[in-house]
């Protein structure tokens, strides 16, 4: 497994930033620079959306030494690669702490990585900054959670989905790649649509393995599934490049928005970038940042990532700004704390502000989940998405569903 | 309540002489909220002026400007239009309107009862089929005129279907008992849907919609049976694309090549190389599909010519040496192609021919890349078929497979005719990649994906036995599609493989055994 100790471009420019502004910042050099882990897929499946996180938080090492390091320090990446490799996560994440000993690493894709080095962070006391939506029922005091909970992406969608907006939706397919965030989502959804008065008869699941490309059984049953005289919508939690094969069957089929809207809580900008996405215009996507959001912050953001990346074709989606935001709020931690200590930074932490690219000011929360406004979007042809609904304030995350029986007894975060 | 209301306005609207004024009140609200857009997109739709069919086709290809002043322009190629006078219009800074799909359906429904007597067939098909969907009473005459002119089967057909419709939408019960008669008398999944969904509103129908949903039940069983025997079809014809080249190589020599995921894959991504370099050749760029196929069987070919030449003749009577090497230059060629194309999946798109779908007898309805990958298995495996038992070549390749030295002989060279052999399987696995590009993401380990099944075809069917390969795909997708809908896509292929490996218990050699350098052993 090869490792990167920081690219070539951000050494150059952070070698430029120090050439530029000797005299503003004479200490930066000479003391220890901070050092920030990147734990993301850089071969693999998973390699087609964790690269781009990569260079998100390298683009902020690389801002943030331009804007004189953090406490006098400079900051320095260390890029290492799981490669798609569960297991190889939690070695990664030993390797990061006890070798590299970074003071905070961000990472981690699925949640299947994500439980994989829980552990390691926990018996290390490091500090990781977990930047995708999930399915929630974890908080872990070594972990800040900056994408969604399921109330803030997943449950707002199918509320949206059963509105006379979305469509009026009484019966709902529930399609999913088969493993612990798909299935979680879809118990809580199942529960969620339960006390909304749908009864099972009127829910239909089924899961895939990771991949796959046969979907016309599938998009034919659920068809079949739509001709009982009830307004019919899909929720998709299929995760990767299967979501391909899947909406070009869907087009295929003849399955129009306007009929059979499906909503997506995986597919961004990033994964609708390499397909023709003129058959699935209407079809939705839940996130809680898009790249069409019209805001002074996304307009800094987009500035940042373009001067940063130099490839008019490369988009930002949600994980990117979820990356963004708590890497900002974790500056704004360490400059407030005076140190990169990690029990200090963790206090100091919870309670951030921070005006996030979507618009909002969001706030890390005690449940280290952050309070975020909820966005759905309309797949358009040019692969971008339609803002056809958002939350009026940015919504508190939940990360114990209240649709989980055995929740009843949690505290509420 | 509203739709009446909206018709009580437009049977009003002439007598008072507003007629214009109503075009231009509904007009504006095309260009307010989702819920205006809507109700505006319904009422030009009933106003049945023909000024409205560009504006609304306009909006729903967004294409419908709004300018700072709140005036709509429609954009046709480079220049804009004002959506009410139709003159040009030298404004610049005008934003598209945006839709959501309730508008999406207000704006078809209207579309379609606006071009019903269009000259147009495929519009006048749409028509019916968007009228069928917004179903309301209003629509009926409309329909009955243009049924009266309509002289296309077809089209005449989903008009029937869609006065069916409108008639149970409408006030009084002769028509409804009607329009549920009309509809129980089809076999369409949209019949039944439309029927179900009038049930809560007309319990004193009830009976007569169950029955008329029983009927059409009936008739859709055996569509449904049939369309999935034909996804098993189609899942099959990607088994044997994937094994046709494995059954080569594995077959009749008998080498074990964990690289042949691999030659797909290179097949896949040479179709993406025509794709791209024939782009800016206008003449040949919509024949880079068919062309990609003699390139990718060149490719491959190469490929597998240098891998038997170079290493694995080497190792003849090795099996496990044969896989391991096999094994690690598949993960050469993946990683050699990640760094050259990129870990991103590489987009080839589907010419028009293969998008959509086909309605057979019966309305039985397949999708059209599926059915093209069907036919051109079937014609790669014909083809296999008559280079094996017509050319030269097929014949020293059998008489080096039956008894190696009798052949050399004969004078036959048989160093030669291996990677000859080995080149021509690997070729076959190129062809497959073509077909595969089409229905599957093109990226480095798009053959990891097919090479267990490429292995249980050839094992299942018969080592060496093409007849075997053909049947045991065939059979596998067939067995798994009708698995599919009880067990979930996962569990339906763990049931297939647990049948296989009893199967191999009782019958090691396959469906049809064969003799051959294999067998021998």
């Amino acid at each position: 497994m090869t490792k990167t100790l920081i690219t070539r471009r951000s050494v150059l420019a952070g070698t430029g930033a120090l050439l530029a502004a000797p005299s503003i910042r004479p200490s930066m050099a000479q003391s220890a620079p901070i050092r920030i882990g990147v734990l993301h897929s850089l071969s693999g499946t998973m390699a087609i959306s964790e690269t781009a996180l990569r260079d998100t938080v390298l683009m902020m090492v690389e801002y943030q030494n331009s804007r004189g390091g953090l406490l006098g320090r400079r900051l320095e990446a260390v890029v290492v690669d799981p490669a798609s490799n569960w297991p190889l996560f939690a070695e990664k994440a030993r390797e990061l702490l006890q070798v590299h000993k970074v003071d905070v690493t961000f990472g981690c894709w699925t949640s299947v990585s994500r439980k994989s080095v829980l552990p390691v962070f926990e018996e290390l006391n490091g500090m990781l900054f977990y930047p995708v939506q999930y399915e929630g029922e974890e908080e872990s005091r070594n972990i800040f959670y900056t994408g969604a909970a399921p109330n803030q992406q997943a449950i707002p969608a199918v509320e949206y989905l059963m509105s006379a907006d979305g469509g009026d939706a009484k019966r709902i397919a529930l399609l999913g790649t088969d493993y612990v965030y798909p299935r979680t989502t879809n118990r809580i959804l199942r529960g969620f649509l339960n006390s909304k008065g749908i009864a099972d008869a009127d829910i239909m699941e089924e899961y895939t393995p990771f991949g796959h490309s046969d979907w016309q059984g599938i998009v034919a049953r659920v068809k079949r599934f739509a001709a009982e005289g009830k307004k019919t919508a899909i929720v998709s939690t299929i995760n990767g490049d299967a979501n391909i094969p899947f909406y070009r069957e869907l087009g295929n089929q003849g399955i129009k928005a306007e009929e059979i809207p499906c909503v997506a809580f995986s597919v961004g900008e990033e994964e609708l970038a390499g397909i023709d996405t003129r058959p699935l215009v209407g079809h939705l996507a839940a996130w809680n940042y898009f790249m069409s959001v019209q805001s002074p912050a996304n307009t800094r953001f987009l500035e940042l990532w373009r001067a940063y990346i130099r490839n008019p074709r490369r988009v930002t989606n949600d994980p990117m700004e979820a990356t963004y935001t708590g890497f900002s709020m974790w500056a704004q931690a360490v400059a407030q704390a005076g140190t990169t200590a990690v029990d200090a930074v963790r206090t100091a932490v919870i309670g951030q502000k921070f005006d996030a690219p979507a618009g909002y000011t969001e706030e890390m929360l005690p449940n280290h989940h952050l309070s975020k406004p909820v966005m759905i979007g309309e797949v358009q042809a040019d692969g971008q998405f339609n803002i056809v609904w958002k939350t009026q304030n940015a919504v508190p995350a939940e990360n114990w569903s209240q649709f989980i029986p055995e929740n009843a007894n949690r505290r509420r975060g | 309540m509203r739709r009446i209301a909206i018709l009580l306005l437009v049977l009003l609207a002439p007598l008072a002489g507003h007629a214009q004024d109503a075009f231009e009140a509904a007009l504006a609200g095309l260009g307010g909220g989702f819920a205006q857009q809507a109700e505006a997109a319904e009422r030009l739709g009933m106003l049945g002026d023909p000024r409205a069919v560009p504006i609304l086709r306009a909006l729903s290809d967004g294409r419908l400007l709004r300018a700072g002043d709140g005036a709509l322009l429609v954009r046709e190629g480079d220049r804009n239009t004002f959506a009410l006078t139709g003159a040009a219009a030298e404004i610049s800074g005008a934003e598209p309107v945006r839709i959501n799909n309730r508008v999406r359906a207000a704006l078809r429904g209207a579309l379609g009862r606006l071009s019903l007597v269009s000259p147009d067939q495929a519009e006048r098909l749409a028509a019916a089929e968007a009228v069928f969907r917004s179903r309301a009473a209003e629509n009926i005459p409309l329909l009955e005129a243009a049924l009266a002119r309509e002289n296309v089967a077809r089209i005449r057909e989903r008009m029937e279907l869609a006065l069916a419709a409108s008639r149970l939408a409408a006030g009084d019960e002769a028509a409804k008992r009607a329009g549920i008669a009309e509809l129980g008398a089809s076999a369409s999944t949209e019949a039944r849907a439309v029927l179900l969904e009038s049930r809560a509103a007309a319990p004193a129908l009830a009976a007569e919609i169950d029955a008329a949903v029983t009927a059409i039940d009936r008739r859709l069983a055996i569509r449904h049976a049939a369309e999935t025997f034909f996804q098993g079809l189609s899942l099959g014809s990607v088994l044997l694309l994937a094994a046709l080249g494995l059954a080569v190589t594995f077959g009749v020599m008998g080498v074990i090549n964990m690289a042949h995921g691999e030659f797909v894959m290179l097949g896949a991504y040479t179709t993406f190389v025509m794709q791209e370099a024939l782009r800016g050749i206008p003449a040949l760029a919509p024949w880079s599909l068919p062309l990609s196929v003699p390139a990718a069987f060149l490719v491959a070919a190469a490929c597998g010519a240098v891998l038997e030449r170079g290493l694995i003749r080497h190792l003849y009577g090795r099996p496990l040496e044969t896989l391991l090497l096999t094994f690690g230059v598949g993960m050469m060629i993946q990683q050699a192609v990640r760094l050259g194309f990129g870990a991103q999946n590489r987009e080839v798109t589907s010419p028009p021919w293969m998008q959509g779908t086909l309605e057979l007898a019966f309305g039985v309805t397949v999708t059209q890349n599926r059915l093209w990958i069907l036919v051109f298995s079937l014609l790669v495996l014909g083809l296999t078929v008559a280079a094996i038992h017509l050319t030269r070549f097929g014949l020293e390749m059998r008489a080096v497979t039956q008894n190696r030295r009798i052949a050399a002989a004969m004078g036959i060279r048989t160093g030669r005719v291996d990677a000859f052999t080995f080149a021509f399987g690997s070729g076959i696995a190129g062809i497959a990649g073509v077909a595969l590009s089409q229905i599957d993401n093109v990226s480095p380990n798009l053959g990891s994906g097919y090479i267990i099944d490429s292995f249980m075809v050839v094992v299942f069917g018969g080592v060496g036995s093409l007849a075997g390969t053909l049947v045991g795909a065939m059979s596998l997708g067939v067995v798994n599609k009708v698995l599919e809908p009880y067990a979930g896509v996962v569990l339906a292929k763990v049931f297939v493989l647990v049948a296989i490996m009893l199967f191999i218990q009782r019958r090691p050699r396959g469906l049809f055994a064969l003799r051959g350098r294999a067998a021998e052993q």
